[in-house]
């Protein structure tokens, strides 16, 4: 059966403002729907074919609070949008829509709205609420909170964070086991919270595109892009497609270096040296081709509004295919290895499985989506830049487990490997940078890139003076960690760093 | 197995022969700054302005703080006259943190060997806790880097560890959130003495880009004593080998 698409209804299509990713669209246009029809839309959207994208509040008139819904439909690839007035509290959307769940958090602890029915309401990052006087609540400490307890004669708790034993960013982690099963997992994030959001709004200003660039920065050229594409889509600047080349090829090598480190990084996870040494220096090799691009290993200082800040020349492309062959050649022997080890594949098979229904009921992105069978990519569903033009396959895989968390990585380093590879060689001729134009005031534009982890969102909205009033961020991570938790479940505590490498999510990309 | 044989064959010995040997670095690598005052048009503040972290300042004449900066190309492309710009040596680490602030006639004085009497105690062997705490994973990488092949940190004596009981010292990556606040000050309390900090990155130094955000506390410095600063955003892994060595004396103050 053709699944059926998210706008079909006469009431939501009028309920719903239909537009595309990298499209300014008037703040007037917005629909301002009533909260029961405001949740009605949701619902229905989410229940056809249509995602979550965002969800968030922003301040209104009056000291209320007005909620946007950006939702994704992956089958038309457009975009919905709707909003409505909120002061005190509404009905919960999560109870019905469980994706809903992290962003309803969020909205209550910004803002202090209280999302009736809400099952699992607890900060996320543990900061004092944006939007005072409801109540007078001392500051959150973090990691404090009522976390899900057990009881029972050989329960036991395992506390885990936010310090941990490798050089890893900080989180906690909240274990409860019987034995060595673990029953549940619960995250507590929040160390990571820089105020990244608060301090984009005014802009942009001279830092805004260095708050891009390390907001999440082992994913600076995934936030630097999307966040570009926002600029230049309210400021209607054209992107050459020379940079919008230089802009593909740089992502593609970002998730190859990141993709080659996470698979060396399970090899270790199961003991399997050889690859997890080989790997973890090939990770590198990626890494210092994008150095090669512009002087830096993350890619800091190449994506800039109206289009990348350094040029290619013949000598310096011949170098980067010349670097990136070699290191194919070495992450293929590299890697083969894990496929063809069997006590490799025992340790990969059947552990942290996800089902697909799980997958799609809690709104997972990236290479966790797709390796629960779900035809999920931003490259293929709302393609900008050079991806219009240069489709690279979905990869996906229907374990659900550690294995289809690995395969799908192995499969996307080749066809990003075959990307790149193919636009080096064919990089058409032209400047690398428009100038920049004042942004259109009082409108609205959603960005999305589809980063190594997954899908990155960024819902920029300007004022009456073209400045931000407005800037969300929507990292992949913030849609996936619930993901890990689920996949611990009716796990051994001992399969947690595995898992855990698997998902390998961003803890400064969700704390923001 | 013959498999894995000939791959370890194809994949080949990669560990730098580093110190003995430098190093090639990308040619578009920015390493330190260097400022030409004779160039600067009279009362121009291109590089000031375009500077994100007000890392370069011009009262009193110009001067650079590479503790704030975040090595990224603005502030030699603003330049009308190329009188700032970026140079290729990757050595920057240094002892205080008035040394990262370079100025007409002072140059970077690079960090020095540990003091005599703990320098006999940690010297040869030296065991570090990482703490992350309001940074990108910019940093964490790059100090993880080391702990591969190509790097092969270990041959130097130098190791990560699990517990701050394990521990001679912290490397701290990062801005310092209020929410890692308290995280800070019990890992460090943890260390026994005598103990080192070290802090990697313009976060750690100064609050990078994050730098006077409220939810953050513009680095280590205000919460533990510092004794090595490693600048950059992030510091290249060869930076922040550059300034451990130095630390332990493996590399001799030139």
């Amino acid at each position: 059966m053709k699944p059926r698409a998210c706008l079909v209804s006469v009431e939501m299509a009028t309920a719903l403002l239909s537009f595309h990713s990298g499209e300014a669209i008037p703040l007037q246009d917005i629909p301002n729907l009533s909260i029961a029809e405001f949740r009605t839309a949701i619902l229905s959207a989410v229940s056809s074919t249509c995602t979550l994208a965002a969800l968030y509040g922003m301040p209104a008139q009056n000291g209320h609070v007005r909620l946007i819904a950006v939702a994704a439909d992956s089958v038309t690839n457009s975009l919905s949008i709707l909003s409505t007035k909120v002061s005190q509290s509404y009905p919960c959307l999560t109870l019905e829509c469980p994706q809903a769940h992290w962003f309803e958090r969020e909205i209550a602890e910004q803002w202090q709205i209280h999302p009736e029915g809400h099952p699992w309401l607890k900060p996320i990052r543990f900061h004092a609420p944006y939007r005072s006087g409801n109540s007078v609540s001392p500051a959150p400490v973090p990691g404090v909170t009522d976390f899900f307890a057990m009881a029972g004669p050989e329960v036991h708790e395992v506390a885990v964070g936010p310090v941990h034993a490798g050089i890893i960013e900080p989180g906690h982690f909240r274990f409860q086991c019987h034995g060595e099963d673990v029953f549940h997992l619960e995250i507590s994030l929040g160390y990571q919270h820089r105020g990244v959001e608060r301090a984009l709004v005014g802009g942009p200003g001279k830092r805004t595109i260095h708050l891009m660039e390390t907001l999440c920065g082992d994913s600076s050229i995934g936030h630097s892009t999307a966040y570009c594409e926002a600029i230049e889509a309210l400021g209607g600047t054209a992107v050459s497609a020379r940079a919008q080349v230089m802009r593909g090829v740089a992502l593609e090598l970002e998730r190859l270096a990141n993709h080659t480190g996470d698979l060396g990084a399970l090899a270790g996870d199961v003991g399997y040296l050889p690859t997890a040494a080989y790997c973890g220096r090939i990770r590198g090799d990626f890494l210092n081709s994008t150095a090669a691009l512009c002087g830096s290993r993350f890619g800091r200082g190449l994506i800039r509004p109206g289009g990348v800040g350094f040029d290619l020349d013949k000598p310096l492309i011949a170098k980067l295919q010349q670097q990136l062959e070699a290191a194919l050649r070495d992450v293929q022997g590299a890697v083969a290895l894990l496929w063809g080890s069997s006590s490799v594949q025992a340790r990969f098979e059947h552990i942290g499985t996800i089902s697909r229904q799980t997958c799609e009921a809690l709104g997972l992105v990236g290479p966790a989506a797709r390796a629960c069978g779900v035809e999920r990519d931003i490259r293929q569903d709302f393609p900008s830049g050079i991806f219009r033009f240069a489709q690279i396959p979905i990869s996906k895989w229907d374990s659900g487990d550690v294995f289809a968390r690995a395969w799908v990585r192995w499969l996307e380093i080749q066809r990003s490997g075959a990307f790149v590879r193919e636009q080096l060689s064919s990089l058409p001729e032209g400047p690398i940078l428009t100038p920049s134009r004042p942004l259109l005031p009082n409108h609205l534009v959603v960005s999305f890139v589809e980063g190594w982890r997954g899908e990155i969102c960024h819902v920029a909205i300007t004022d009456g003076a073209g400045s931000f009033a407005h800037y969300k961020v929507v990292d992949p991570s913030f849609h996936n960690w619930i993901g890990l938790a689920i996949a611990m479940r009716d796990q051994q505590i001992s399969d947690f760093p595995l898992c855990n490498k698997s998902f390998n999510l961003s803890y400064c990309g969700h704390d923001l | 197995m013959p498999s894995l044989i000939l791959t370890r064959f194809r994949q080949g010995k990669r560990t730098l022969r580093y110190p003995d040997t430098e190093p090639a670095l990308p040619d578009r690598f920015r390493g330190l700054p260097i400022l030409d005052h004779a160039r600067c048009p009279s009362g121009c503040t291109s590089c000031v302005d375009a500077c994100p972290t007000e890392a370069i300042t011009s009262d009193g004449g110009l001067q650079i703080d590479i503790g704030r900066c975040l090595f990224c190309p603005e502030c030699a492309n603003a330049c009308p006259e190329g009188a700032i710009r970026f140079t290729s040596q990757y050595q920057l680490a240094t002892t205080n943190r008035d040394d990262l602030i370079l100025a007409e006639g002072k140059s970077l004085r690079l960090a020095r060997r540990l003091a005599e009497q703990i320098h006999r105690i940690l010297g040869r062997s030296l065991k570090l806790r990482q703490l992350s705490a309001g940074g990108c994973n910019g940093c964490e990488a790059d100090v993880n880097v080391l702990n591969t092949v190509v790097f092969d940190l270990g041959r130097f004596g130098i190791q990560f560890v699990a517990s701050p009981r394990h521990a001679d010292g912290l490397l701290i990556t990062g801005a310092i959130t209020q929410n890692m606040r308290l995280a800070l000050e019990k890992t460090y309390a943890a260390i026994s003495e005598p103990n080192i900090v070290i802090a990697v990155g313009a976060c750690a130094i100064s609050g990078g880009p994050f730098r006077d955000h409220p939810e953050v506390l513009n680095g280590a410095g205000s919460i533990v004593p510092v004794d090595l600063y490693i600048p950059g955003c992030p510091p290249h892994p060869l930076t922040i080998l550059d300034g451990l060595l130095r630390l332990i004396g493996k590399i001799k103050e030139s």
